[in-house]
C-alpha cells in the first residue's frame, strides 16, 4: 500500500533519506533548511543512526565525511552561508572520493542575506565552489514529492560514483506543503565494497569506468584518506604530473562519461514551440504555469525542465537550440544557468533571461508578458 | 490575455507570529488533499521571529493539478491582524470574500475598497469566542477553520475535522473540535 501524505517538502527530503538508507545526519541548523535537521534528530535514533548538531557547518561536513568512511550513508542540510563554509571539504569529498548528500535549501543571498526567502544564488557555487577542477552532480526538486524522489536518487548516484551530490532545493519547494506518495519500494544502491585480499587491494586504482569499490574503516583494509595527490595506494604523490593528471582526469571522467546515466530533464510542448522556458527548482512552477495560459491563448511556448542542474544537460540543449528560436531560462538569480545555456546553445537560438531576485517565485503573468515582447 | 484556465480557488489568511496562522493553513490544505481527495498546495511566508512578526499562509484548491503554487489574487481573503489587513487586501478579487476578526481589525478604514469591489463581509470574533467559550486563546485559529469551512464550502466538515485531529497535538484533539463547532456555527 502506498501511504498518502500533506507535508513540507524538507519532511519529504528527510523521509527520502530515511528510505534511502541514510544513517548519519551532521549539521548546523540553518533557515530554510532546519525542518530536516529537526525531522531527522528525532527519526535517525529510531532507525539507530546518529544525528549530531555540529559546532558550525565547517565541522558539520567533516562529520559526515568521517561517518561516510566508517560505512554508513551519510548527509547534511544547508542553506547558503552554511554551503559556503563546507567549500572546501566539499573539494577534500571530491578528491577523496566520499559519497555523501548535501541538501542546500537555497535562501535570498548574497552573504546571510534573506533567510526566510527563496533564492538561486547557489547555482554556480555548486559548480565551481571548491577550488580545482571536480564535476559535481547536482539535482533540483520542484515539488514537495520530487524532494522526496531526488533525495532517494541523490544517495543512489552518490554511491554509485563515490561522490558528494548536492540537492540543490530552495525555500519554496523546501517550505510548501503538497500531497505525496511514499512508495513501497524503494531502490537504493549498496556502496560497493571490496572482495579482494586486503593485501592485493588498491584502494584508488586507475579503473576504466573511474568508481572503486570502497572499504570502510575497520574492514581490514589500510586505507589513507588524503586530499592531497594520491597514488593507487592512496599515499600522497604530489610531484608526479602523471600521477596527478590519471588521478584528476578519472574523478572528472567518471561523471562526464556517464552523463547518460546521470543526466534527467523532461520535454514539454516543444515540437512546434517558438519560444522555450527553461527551469530548474522552484521556477518550473511558473513555467508550467506561463506555458499552461500561453498554450490555452494559442501561443506556441513550450518548456524544458532541467532535473539535473550538473552535470549539465548539454547534448539535450543543443539539440534543442537548433529547432528553437527563442530560449528562455527563468532563474531566481541575476543569471547563472543563462551563462551555460549561451554556451552550449552556441548562437543557435536567442538565449534570454528572465532573473527575478527579492525572494518571491517569478509570477507566470510577467513571464508572459517578456514572451509576448519577444513574439 | 486570459488566465482562467482552470478553476483553482485562492485562500490567504494574514496576521502575526503565534496566532497559529500556518497551522490554520495546514489543516484547510491537508482536508482538501488527503480527505476531499482534490487537489492543494500550502505555502507561508514569515520573518525571522518566532512570535510577533507578520504572518501569512496561502491554500490553492483545485479539482486539477496544481502548477503556479502561490496565490496571484485570492478569492477568500481572512484577517488576523490590522497590519494583514492594509497589506493584504488591495489584490483581494472583486466579488471575494473578506473574513475578519472584528477585535482585531477595523474594517472601516477600506470601506471605499469593499464597496467599490463588491467584496463579501464576514466578522467573525474568533479570538474573543476561543477564550471565552473554550478558555484557551490560542485555539483563535481552528475557531477561524470553522468559519472558513462554513462560509466557502471549499472544504467539507468531515475532512476538515479529520484534518485538525491529525494535526493538533496529541491530547488536545477535543478542545480543537469543540473550536472547530464553535467557528462553524457562527453563520
Amino acid at each position: 500500500m502506498t501511504k498518502e501524505l500533506f507535508i513540507q517538502g524538507n519532511e519529504a527530503c528527510a523521509r527520502g533519506a530515511i528510505e534511502a538508507g541514510c544513517r548519519f545526519f551532521g549539521g548546523y541548523p540553518i533557515t530554510p533548511s532546519t525542518e530536516i535537521a529537526e525531522y531527522l534528530s528525532i527519526a535517525l535514533p529510531k532507525v539507530s543512526g546518529s544525528f549530531i548538531q555540529m559546532e558550525d557547518e565547517i565541522s558539520a561536513i567533516g562529520s559526515v565525511i568521517g561517518a561516510s568512511w566508517s560505512g554508513v550513508k551519510s548527509m547534511t542540510a544547508t542553506s547558503g552561508p552554511g554551503f559556503s563554509l563546507m567549500q572546501e571539504n566539499v573539494g577534500f569529498a571530491m578528491m577523496s572520493e566520499t559519497p555523501l548528500v548535501i541538501v542546500d535549501v537555497q535562501r535570498g543571498s548574497p552573504s546571510t542575506g534573506q533567510p526566510t526567502m527563496a533564492g538561486q544564488g547557489d547555482v554556480m557555487q555548486v559548480r565551481w565552489g571548491s577550488h580545482g577542477d571536480y564535476e559535481p552532480i547536482a539535482i533540483s526538486p520542484s515539488s514537495v514529492q520530487e524532494f522526496f524522489d531526488f533525495t532517494v536518487r541523490g544517495f543512489n548516484l552518490s554511491e554509485k560514483y563515490r561522490v558528494p551530490v548536492v540537492i540543490l532545493a530552495d525555500e519554496v519547494i523546501g517550505h510548501m506543503r503538497e500531497r505525496i506518495l511514499l512508495p513501497d519500494k524503494i531502490e537504493t544502491f549498496k556502496r560497493v565494497q571490496p572482495n579482494e585480499d586486503p593485501k592485493d587491494f588498491l584502494p584508488f586504482k586507475n579503473v576504466e569506468n573511474g568508481t572503486n569499490p570502497m572499504p570502510a574503516f575497520g574492514d581490514g583494509y589500510n586505507i589513507h584518506v588524503t586530499g592531497l595527490t594520491h597514488n593507487e595506494l592512496g599515499y600522497p604523490t604530489t610531484i608526479n604530473p602523471k600521477v596527478h593528471s590519471n588521478l584528476v582526469k578519472r574523478l572528472v571522467n567518471k561523471i562526464l562519461k556517464n552523463r547518460e546515466d546521470i543526466v534527467s530533464c523532461d520535454f514539454k510542448y516543444c515540437d512546434d514551440a517558438d519560444v522555450v522556458l527553461i527551469g530548474y527548482g522552484a521556477p518550473v512552477r511558473s513555467i508550467m504555469e506561463t506555458v499552461k495560459i500561453g498554450r490555452s491563448n494559442g501561443l506556441k511556448i513550450g518548456y524544458l525542465k532541467i532535473n539535473t542542474t550538473w552535470p549539465f544537460p548539454e547534448d539535450e540543449i543543443a539539440k534543442l537550440a537548433k529547432n528553437v528560436d527563442d530560449l528562455m531560462v527563468v532563474e531566481m538569480n541575476l543569471g547563472q544557468m543563462v551563462h551555460e545555456l549561451e554556451r552550449v546553445a552556441r548562437g543557435d537560438a536567442n538565449v534570454h533571461l528572465f532573473s527575478e531576485i527579492g525572494g518571491t517565485l517569478p509570477k507566470p503573468k510577467d513571464i508572459l508578458n517578456r514572451i509576448l515582447d519577444l513574439i | 490575455m486570459g488566465t482562467g484556465v482552470d478553476m483553482t480557488k485562492e485562500i490567504k489568511i494574514g496576521g502575526f507570529g503565534g496566532q497559529g496562522v500556518i497551522l490554520s493553513g495546514v489543516i484547510i490544505g491537508k482536508a482538501a488533499a488527503l480527505f476531499d481527495k482534490k487537489y492543494s498546495v500550502q505555502t507561508q511566508s514569515y520573518g525571522p521571529e518566532a512570535r510577533g512578526g507578520a504572518s501569512k499562509t496561502e491554500i490553492l484548491i483545485s479539482d486539477e493539478e496544481i502548477t503556479y503554487p502561490k496565490v496571484q489574487s485570492p478569492d477568500i481573503l481572512v484577517i488576523m491582524s490590522h497590519e494583514a489587513l492594509l497589506k493584504y487586501h488591495t489584490n483581494l478579487k472583486e466579488e471575494g470574500t473578506l473574513i475578519v476578526d472584528p477585535d482585531l481589525v477595523h474594517v472601516g478604514v477600506i470601506s471605499d475598497f469593499i464597496n467599490k469591489n463588491k467584496i463579501d463581509v464576514y466578522e467573525a470574533q474568533v479570538t474573543k469566542l476561543a477564550t471565552e467559550k473554550i478558555g484557551l486563546k490560542i485555539v483563535a485559529n481552528i475557531v477561524m477553520v470553522g468559519v472558513i469551512t462554513k462560509i466557502t464550502k471549499l472544504i467539507s466538515v468531515n475532512a476538515a475535522k479529520k484534518a485538525i485531529v491529525n494535526s493538533v497535538p496529541k491530547g488536545t484533539e477535543d478542545k480543537n473540535i469543540s473550536a472547530f463547532e464553535l467557528g462553524y456555527d457562527i453563520f
